[in-house]
Parts: C-alpha cells; structure tokens; sequence
C-alpha cells in the first residue's frame, strides 16, 4: 500500500483527481437516488405551490434569517408530534426553495403554526414579542408594519419558481404583483379567482390589521397563517405515508 | 511562458468578474445590490491595473526567492475577520440573554448578523489562515517560488472582496439562508471564480516543486481546495431572479434540497474547518516541536479515511426528519466509523510531540497547537457520538449542537490557527521572534477559560432543554412549555455570554501581539533558502 501510494505522492493532479473521486461518493450514493426513488416523497392530497403573497412571506421568513431559531420539521418522535402536531411529510416541503426545516430550537417549531393563533396575534407578537410572551428572546419586527411590500419583484420571482420546475402557468407569473394585492384585499372582491388559481385553500383578508396598505406584515402573516394547513390529515391513509 | 498562460487566466477571470459586476451595478433596484455591483466592478478595476502595470514593467517572468506578500495580506486579513466574527459573535450571544439588545431598526437582529457571525469567522478568519499557510507551506515543502506573479494576490483580493460581500449583505437582507451557504448567487460566483485560481496557484506550485513527494500537510490543503469547490458549485445551485434583485430561488426543493444543504454544511466542516486545519497542524506542529511526523503510514489512513468517509456524515444533521430512513442509518454509520481516521490524526498529534514535550511548557505557541489536537480528539468523538440516533433525539435542536461546534471551533480550529499564526509570522516577516511570548500565554490561557466557559454551558443548556422538552407528568402530559423551557437557558447564556468575551479580550491580545510583531525590528542575519 505504502509504495502505491508513494507513487501517487508523486503527481499532484492525478492526486487531485484521486480525492475528487473518493470525495465524490458520498454525495452520489446519498444524494443522487432521492431525485429518482419514487417513495422519497409521497403523494398526498392538498399541497399546493405557494401564492404570490404567501411566497412574499417566506422570502421575508428567509430575508430575515428565521431559520437561525426556528424549524420547520417535526420528527417522527413522541416529544414532537405532542408539542406540534403530525410529524412532516416530505411532500409538505416541495415546494421550498430553499428548504427551511432549521436545525435549532431556541424558539418552537413553526411547521404547523399556521391558524394556531389570531392575525392580530400574530401582529402584536411580531412587534413586541416579549409583550405577549414574557420571557421571550425574540427581536421585534415591527418595522414589518411600516414597509410598504413592494409586489412588482414577484412577476421574476414565480418565472424563475417555474424555471425551476415548480408549476405555475403563464397567467400566475403574469399577474403576481396583482394577485399579491387580492389576497391582502380586505374586501376579497377577488376571491374566486385566486380560488379558482390556487385552490380552496387560500385564505383571503388583510392580515396585519391596516385594511388600506399591503404592508410586509401582510405577507409574513399570510405565510405563517399557512404553514402546515396544506394537507388534511384526517383524510390521510396511515398506510400511505408509514415508510 | 508560464506568466502569459496565467497573464490568460487572470484576464479572463478578470473579465467574467467585470461583467457581472456592471451587469449588477447597471440593473440593481436593490440599494445595497447596487453598491455589490460597484464592489466588484471597483475590485476588477483594481486588479486589471495590477495586470496591466504587469504587462509594462522589466521583471522577470519568474522572481528569485519564495513570495511571501499574498501570506501577508491573508494574515492581516484574516486578523481582521476574527476579531469583527468574534465581536459579532459575542454580541449575538448578549443578544440571547438579553433581547432588547437587537435594536428595533432590523438590521442588527439576531437572524440578520449570525451570518455575519459564521461567514467572517469561518471564510474570513478560517479561510484567509488557510490561504495564507497553504500558500506558505506549499512553497516550503516543495522549494518552489508561489506559481503567478500576480495570481496569489487576484486569490487574497477576490476571496475577501467574496467574505465583504457576504457580511454587508446579511444585515440588508440579502441570504439564501441556507446555514453557512447564506451569500447570494453572485457572491458565490466571485468565490467560484476565485476558488479555481487558487486551485491553480496551488497545482501550479506543486508543479514547480524540487521535492519528488508531496508533503502531507499539501493532501489535506488539497483536498480542502477540491471538495469545497465540489460542494459550493452543487449546493449553490439556484436560479436568480434577475439581475434587478439579489434574490435567487434553489434549484432543488425540500427533501432533496435538505440533503444536499447538510451534505456541503456538514462537509464545510469536514473539509474547510478540519482537513484544511490539519495540513495546518501537520506542518507548523512538526516545524515548531522540532520533531518528524510519527507516522506516515498513520498520515494515510487518516487523511483517506477522512476524505472518504465525510462526504457520507451529512444525513445525520436530519435524523427522524422526512429524510428517508435509510440515507439517516447510512449517515450514522459512517460517522461513527468516522471517529477511526480521526483519532489516528489525534494520536499522529500527539505522539509526534515525543521528545518535545518541554515545549508544551516553554513555548506557547506549542501549547496552542498540543490543546488544539485534544480539542479535535474531543471535538470528532462527540460528532460520532450526537450522530447516532437516540443520542440525537438529546440534542438535535438544542445548545448542545451550538457547544459541540465551538468545542471544535474554538478549541481545535482557532487554537491550531493561533499556534501556527504565532509561528510563520516572525518567519515570514523575518522577526527574530514574537513580539512576546507572555502575550501569548496572556492569549492562551484566556482563550482556553472562554472555551470551556462556553462549552460546558452549551451541555448544560442543551441537555436541561431538551430533557424538559421530554418531560411527562404522570398523566401522560408535558410538565413543561416551551416557554419555561426558553426561561430556563438564561443564565446559560450569560455564562456562554462571558465566555466568548474572554475569548475576545485573548484574540484581541494576540492581534495586538502580532501587530507588535509585524512592526518589530527585523531579524539581524537569516539564512533565505533560495526557492529553486
């Protein structure tokens, strides 16, 4: 063994290359097989790709770094799924790019927050968390409340969703900044659209208690008011998703 | 010949460099984008007039003698990194204990800066050392003069320009969030672009060598080149939304997504913060004790046991999670049998410190670097140990993940960096010495309390959450909520708070000691082995 590689010692690229190869493997045999094993990912009814407000709700989620303390990913133990809920299914993350699943607790589990707690909860706990929840290290984000959102970014934002491979028809890219302001619209004059777009289960109102501005607040509480909504677990089949 | 072919190199990297950054500067809506754009274009500008005066001026294609003066900049540079990463650092950890130390303007809230945290000091601090004793062993081991007459510089520019981009960028808002691949897609193209100049500089150099063998420590600094390249490019992939935006959409989703995110996350570590580090340890240890490596053949096992089995670690940061099962028990696996290559690195340490052993108490830069292997040994024991299943349930999600990463952080790779720092930088500015050996014991041993202040915190907060999140009364339901369990970890945090600035003040007194150093009078006479 010493003299082969005493040899190998010797040329720096075929060196080079002998690491890329035995570096290489890891990653082919972990990685590569769960684009093409087809029982990575169930099939289960109701998931859905976000809406454009939604999706100007997680890129907020993911601008300010959420991730850092809170996951979205309940495991298959006990201690989990009592304190949060059904544990996720891969199938609840296809669409998230990036994933957000998280890999610290310092605040709780958000995977299944969503409808938990009132709009207006949700608000004052954004601005002031340590005011409903004593104790709480949370910062505030009530500037959330002051920025105006700006939709227009959101026409790029799905073409380049469906560049990727999520599926949004031409229409949905056309129309995001549109369709952003709709589900904020605390009249939903537009509700059978967006329904007839996206499915039953989008839920349309103003969200941060300012009827006349479509505020960041908005989207961010649009996006935690869905996570984990998506998929109704009681018309599940315990089969199907066991692995 | 050798300088046109990397005169060719330098322009065409140069001029993919440029055109992205007036691409940006040109259709940026975003301010801070905008200012990227002008970064880059500024930093371009910079090295084509480098190119350029190259072109006019009479030197030689190739200079006499080993280059030093890309180490200098990395070292100051990366000097620079570590005291701004463990600021930011310690204020994060303040920030934990006390929240309104977060500001109400956003843009220093704890999710915005622990980017600023982890990139500057693990690409500032970790990689400008590593650039700058790579690029100091590679020449000393192979006899060779540093390959580019401009190259070296281009790499030490645009990596920082790279590490700028990033730590600017977060508290903006510009991320990716995924945990240390947070800088945007045209950041990760400047290191792209950069990281294949530095592989070239580094082949090139080997190239050139005298010695027939390459030296240990260059496989590890090799192999840290290579995989970092092959992770960064396949984690990376995203689609940007235009060039009027910072933001870019992942190219893969969820489940897929998640496994190639903790595959490069768990392998920044295994390659950047540990294989890189060990080709640190594996010439400056040797160099300063005065003694040879105790085993070559130890050498091999460890260094392919390493590259072998890491790559297949990653999974186990997604045990229980939707991951399928059998990518979380191969994961485990692996990173128990991990534990052999590692530990032979540790003993490798150690017993080449035979018959040296004094210098352990004399010199503390020998000190540095001896602590360091028993960080590492501790360190890589308890990553296969939280790796295994039911110990993950104790502390996946909790402090005790944050501790056992600064265990290796603090103690293994900053430790090992310190020793080596306190050694090449007398050599390379030709100082009889460091400016004081008191400095550095002062450093050593404030280091070593903030580690252990930190670490043992982190277990206490992160079993004592976790066992709460467990806890049943006898009916079946949770003793605690989740709130009391947030309550309980506050004085851990002020201990891990304290920690950290003692590990501060120390860093501070060893910039100081090396600017000290730096600005010292030269050495008298010295013996410059002539590169070639």
């Amino acid at each position: 063994m010493q003299n082969a590689h005493a040899k190998l010692e010797r040329h720096s690229i075929g060196f080079a290359l002998a690491i890329l190869f035995v570096a290489s493997l890891g990653g082919l045999v972990e990685i590569a097989p769960l684009f093409t094993i087809e029982n990575t990912i169930e099939e289960v009814e109701g998931m859905r790709p976000y809406t454009p407000l939604e999706l100007a709700g997680r890129d907020i989620y993911v601008r300010e770094g959420c991730y850092a303390c809170h996951s979205q990913m309940i495991r298959t133990l006990r201690s989990d799924v009592e304190r949060y809920g059904h544990f996720s299914l891969a199938s609840e993350s296809m669409y998230d790019r990036p994933f957000q699943w998280g890999s610290k607790r310092t605040g709780p589990d958000l995977a299944r927050v969503g409808q938990k707690y009132s709009d207006a909860w949700h608000v004052a706990h954004l601005q002031d968390p340590g005011a409903l929840v004593p104790g709480s290290v949370m910062p505030s984000y009530a500037f959330l409340s002051q920025t105006r959102l700006d939709p227009g970014y959101l026409e790029s934002a799905l073409r380049a969703l469906r560049f990727a491979g999520d599926p949004y028809g031409a229409e949905q890219v056309r129309d995001a900044p549109r369709h952003a302001a709709w589900q904020a619209d605390p009249e939903a004059e537009y509700e059978d659209e967006l329904r007839a777009l996206y499915g039953e289960t989008v839920q349309l109102r103003d969200f941060d208690g300012q009827p006349d501005r479509l505020t960041e607040m908005d989207a961010l509480v649009s996006y935690l008011q869905m996570l984990g909504t998506l998929v109704d677990f009681d018309a599940l089949d315990p089969a199907e998703i066991a692995r | 010949m050798t300088l046109t072919i990397e005169r060719g190199f330098a322009l065409v990297a140069l001029s993919l460099a440029g055109f992205l950054g007036i691409a940006i500067l040109g259709f940026a809506r975003d301010e801070m984008f905008a200012l990227h754009g002008w970064m880059i274009f500024v930093a371009v500008v910079i090295g084509a007039k480098a190119l350029l005066d190259r072109f006019e001026d009479g030197a030689p294609a190739v200079q006499k003698g080993y280059n030093d003066r890309p180490i200098k900049w990395a070292v100051v540079a990366a000097g620079f990194w570590a005291l701004l990463g463990f600021s930011v650092g310690d204020l994060l950890a303040w920030q934990l204990a006390f929240p309104q130390l977060n500001g109400e303007a956003g843009a220093l809230n704890f999710g915005r800066i622990r980017p600023v945290h982890t990139t500057a000091v693990v690409f500032g601090f970790g990689g400008n050392a590593l650039i700058a004793t790579s690029f100091y062993v590679v020449q000393r081991t192979s006899r060779a003069r540093l390959y580019g007459e401009l190259g070296p510089e281009l790499v030490v520019g645009f990596f920082n320009l790279f590490v700028l981009l990033a730590v600017t960028g977060y508290p903006a808002g510009i991320t990716q969030s995924r945990e240390y691949a947070e800088p945007e897609w045209y950041a990760d193209l400047v290191l792209l672009i950069t990281w294949l100049g530095y592989f070239g500089v580094y082949l090139g150099t080997l190239a050139r060598r005298v010695e027939a063998h390459i030296y240990v420590a260059n496989w590890y600094y090799m192999a840290f080149i290579v995989v970092i390249a092959m992770l960064h490019v396949v984690n990376n992939l995203a689609v940007p939304l235009s060039f009027a935006y910072p933001k870019s959409y992942s190219l893969f989703t969820g489940v897929q997504d998640a496994m190639t995110q903790w595959w490069y996350g768990h392998n920044a570590v295994g390659f950047l913060l540990t294989a890189g580090f060990l080709g640190m340890l594996y010439y400056f240890l040797p160099k300063a004790a005065g003694r040879p490596i105790y085993s070559y053949r130890m050498s091999i096992v460890g260094f392919w046991g390493i590259t072998f089995l890491y790559l297949w670690a990653g999974s186990h940061h997604l045990h229980y999670t939707a991951l399928p099962d059998w990518v979380q028990v191969l994961g485990m696996s692996m990173s128990i049998i991990l534990l052999v290559p590692s530990w032979a690195s540790v003993f490798n340490g150690i017993f080449t410190l035979n018959g040296a052993w004094d210098k352990v108490r004399t010199d503390p830069a020998v000190r540095f670097m001896m602590v360091a292997v028993l960080f590492y040994g501790l360190a890589t024991f308890e990553g296969s140990f939280l790796a295994i299943k039911p110990v993950n349930t104790l502390s996946h999600y909790t402090d005790w993940t944050v501790g056992h990463v600064h265990a290796g952080a603090l103690g293994w790779v900053a430790f090992v960096s310190f020793g080596a720092f306190y050694k090449m930088v007398p050599w390379v500015w030709q100082r009889e010495g460091t400016y004081s050996q008191r400095l550095e014991a002062w450093h050593f041993w404030l280091a070593l309390a903030g580690t252990f202040l930190y670490v043992v915190s982190m277990w206490n907060s992160g079993i004592t959450q976790s066992l709460m999140w467990q806890t049943y009364d006898a009916q079946g339901y949770f003793v605690y909520s989740f709130m009391d369990t947030v309550i309980a970890m506050h004085p851990y945090y002020v201990i891990r708070a304290i920690g950290g600035l003692l590990y501060l003040i120390g860093a501070g007194i060893g910039a100081w000691n090396i600017y000290l150093t730096i600005r010292g009078p030269a050495q008298v006479t010295r013996q410059v082995v002539a590169a070639e």
